[in-house]
């Protein structure tokens, strides 16, 4: 693929946010095209999260830019992002666990009778049919999501992601609450996507995870981006070095947050 | 990937008849256990004055017919109070909004309004229920939005509202009762002329049924075209024929309560009626303030349930990160809870006055406590997210009932209050233990 030739799907530019006096994001720069998966290192408290909730609207950025196609774009909320069919798979998966999995997966978008109520019997059977694909054992369709296991809320949150033709996807820890058959379950979920066109960012602390399904990796260190590069550039241990000491290797991009080269 | 639930139809071997029909016919074990209780109360107190008096006073026509038209009010409320609950809100201002309103529109319907209109204008009553619905809302828009944009705490804005309103409500009047009210806004208050007679309640009763019955059909019809999980055929019946059973019954007791023998020899003699040996029998039926109750049940379960805005609420109560993400506005939908809260309250305000036929300052006091303990004995979990209008109506039932009761004991009003805190605090705590082992299980 030749980065050059397309314009990015979804192109992050010079992007802070301060929450207090600490810089949780610091000018970062970030870029994701159609049908690639950029996997996004760091520490816990690297900025990684906080960066990618600028982008699907939870947080609002003191400053810097986003466009989508080229497009500068105006992301102050949720419904923003999503209006860009940006979509979001949160680390706490952020259900609603009171209310079933039909619920869940129209929540904010409804499908409505001609009377304008709520649809639930074509929710029901929608959430029927996706859930079938993702995960065909699952029954409990008339529970609130809390009775639910790990792994079924899992199934939850990513139908919600991908039912509403998301062009990009952000995925924070997809397979932290999983067993190991569940997240290669996932892996295959993320080649699917990613042959349908999606631009898939990937958050992970598991640099294995990040290496088999990510084609770059940007990696992220005290709210500063280290740098950018691709997968078959860069060996396993430079990529930790970059995690660990801010090292850039040659085969990337160094960002604002590279240790200085002496 | 792991466990699959059993779906609905498919039975499995072994299991107790109890928890098969319970399963079956998809009935809340905790409903159950309300209904067993009020059961116990209305029981109890009926053996106790039995005991007292040689006859059971409580399960008379005319003490439940009582009991209906005194739980109207606080179940009105209540209905909203489970919306403001589920959201993870409370509202302790409901009382003095009822005390503010009441002055206000009383003021409207005798000093103001008839200046303009004349005196017994059939228009008067209509203003004063707008009025009392619109500044309902209008209080409770404005302190829903502090809630909601400064993020000021409900309870303590609130509080805040508690004195307030109260206080305001003391200025409109500078302390005095207004009464008489308009003749037509009194018939909200029930009460022999504010109620619909026998054949009204019979019509309403067989809509009730009919509709009960359509809408088990329905359910089943929608259900069937979606290859859905059915409920087994028996069940279906079950619900249809105990539903109609207290549509029905209620119907017949309401029914069974004569207007007084005075009332009825006036009306009698208005209307040339010759009075027949042993006074003349004329039904009370259905009390206007019952009515309007259970219309309020209807709409505020159809709200909850069935439109965009119940399914924000309580996704909201259960995960309000989760709801703001999934592009709820929930700042827009605690705005919209506190002003239908505000709104009920305004309603309640027409019942209380309609039936004391007078407005003063001091009505309401306390009603907020009575709503959240309605509320909560109803099945509200004070954590959010759990709740249902119906349970509400039957705690409010259950509340009153307590008070009633010990109203025909003779016991004084300081030990009433005793009881009924002890109950409140007994209900919660037997039902959080419930939910704990529940959620262990």
């Amino acid at each position: 693929m030749d980065p050059n030739a397309i314009t990015p799907l979804v192109e992050m530019k010079d992007v802070s946010i301060a929450f207090g006096g600490v810089k949780a994001v610091d000018h970062a720069y970030i870029d994701l095209y159609p049908g690639e998966v950029v996997g996004l290192l760091g520490h816990n408290g690297a900025g990684k999260s906080c960066l990618i909730k600028i982008l699907s609207g939870a947080y609002k950025r003191d400053s810097g830019q986003i466009f989508i196609n080229g497009q500068e774009v105006k992301i102050d909320n949720p419904r923003d992002a999503k209006s860009y069919g940006i979509e979001t798979v949160y680390q706490a998966l952020a259900l609603a666990d009171n209310v079933d999995a039909a619920s869940n997966l129209y929540l904010g978008r409804e499908l409505l009778t001609r009377w304008g109520t709520l649809d639930d019997a074509s929710m029901e059977a929608e959430a029927r049919k996706v859930m079938g694909r993702l995960n065909p054992n699952f029954r409990r369709f008339k529970e609130p999501v809390v009775a639910l296991s790990g792994g079924q809320r899992q199934s939850v949150a990513i139908a919600r992601a991908i039912h509403f033709d998301a062009k990009v996807l952000i995925m924070d820890e997809p397979t932290a609450a999983l067993g190991p058959a569940e997240t290669a379950q996932v892996g295959e979920l993320v080649k699917q996507l990613k042959a349908q066109g999606l631009g898939i960012f990937l958050i992970s602390h598991d640099i294995h995870d990040v290496f088999d399904l990510a084609d770059r990796v940007t990696v992220m260190k005290n709210g500063q981006v280290v740098g950018t590069g691709s997968v078959q550039d860069m060996t396993k241990d430079e990529v930790l070095g970059m995690i660990i000491l801010g090292k850039c290797p040659p085969g990337a991009i160094p960002g604002p947050g590279a240790m200085a080269l002496t | 990937m792991t466990s699959a639930a059993p779906s609905t139809t498919s039975a499995a071997p072994n299991e107790p008849a109890v928890r098969r029909f319970l399963r079956a016919t998809e009935v809340d074990t905790r409903m159950i256990g309300m209904i067993g209780a009020l059961a116990l109360i209305w029981v109890g107190f009926n053996i106790i004055t039995w005991v007292q008096n040689g006859e059971g006073l409580f399960l008379s026509p005319r003490n439940l017919w009582n009991l209906s038209v005194q739980t109207s009010s606080i179940a009105v409320m209540a209905t909203g109070m489970v919306l403001v609950i589920v959201m993870r809100h409370i509202d302790l201002s409901v009382g003095s909004i009822i005390g503010f309103v009441s002055t206000i529109i009383g003021v409207a319907q005798v000093h103001i309004l008839p200046a303009y209109l004349g005196l017994d204008n059939p228009a008067i009553w209509i203003i004063a229920v707008i009025l009392a619905l619109a500044i309902g809302a209008a209080i409770g828009a404005f302190q829903g939005s502090l809630v909601a944009y400064i993020g000021i705490p409900s309870f303590i804005v609130t509080l805040g509202g508690q004195l307030f309103w109260r206080g305001a409500a003391w200025w409109v009047t500078t302390g005095q009762t207004i009464a008489p009210l308009d003749d037509r806004f009194a018939l909200m208050g029930g009460g022999p002329h504010g109620s619909i007679g026998a054949t009204a309640s019979w019509i309403i009763a067989a809509i009730c049924c009919a509709g009960i019955v359509f809408g088990l059909y329905a359910g089943r019809q929608r259900r069937a075209r979606f290859r859905f999980p059915q409920r087994p055929m028996w069940a279906e019946y079950v619900i249809g024929i105990v539903g109609c059973f207290v549509v029905l019954g209620a119907t017949a007791i309401v029914n069974a309560y004569p207007w007084p023998e005075r009332v009825a020899a006036t009306y009698a003699k208005a209307n040339n009626i010759p009075v027949p040996e042993g006074g003349l029998f004329i039904s009370t039926g259905y009390a206007i303030p019952v009515l309007i109750a259970l219309v309020t049940g209807i709409v505020m379960t159809f709200l909850a349930r069935r439109t965009r805005f119940g399914r924000y609420v309580y996704a909201t109560g259960g995960n309000p990160e989760a709801a703001e993400l999934a592009g709820v506005n929930t700042k827009k939908i605690t705005i919209l809870v506190f002003a239908l809260m505000g709104a009920l309250a305004g309603i309640a305000a027409c019942i209380d006055s309609a039936r004391l036929d007078s407005a003063t300052n001091v009505l309401g006091q306390f009603d907020e406590l009575y709503v959240i303990a309605a509320a909560v004995i109803g099945g509200t979990s004070l954590a959010g997210g759990v709740g249902t209008v119906y349970g509400a109506l039957i705690g409010a039932l259950v509340i009153q009932s307590l008070q009633s009761g010990m109203v025909l004991l003779g016991l004084d009003s300081a030990f009433q209050q005793m009881v009924v805190g002890l109950v409140l605090v007994g209900a919660v705590g037997i039902d959080t233990f419930y939910r704990r082992r529940t959620a262990k299980g």
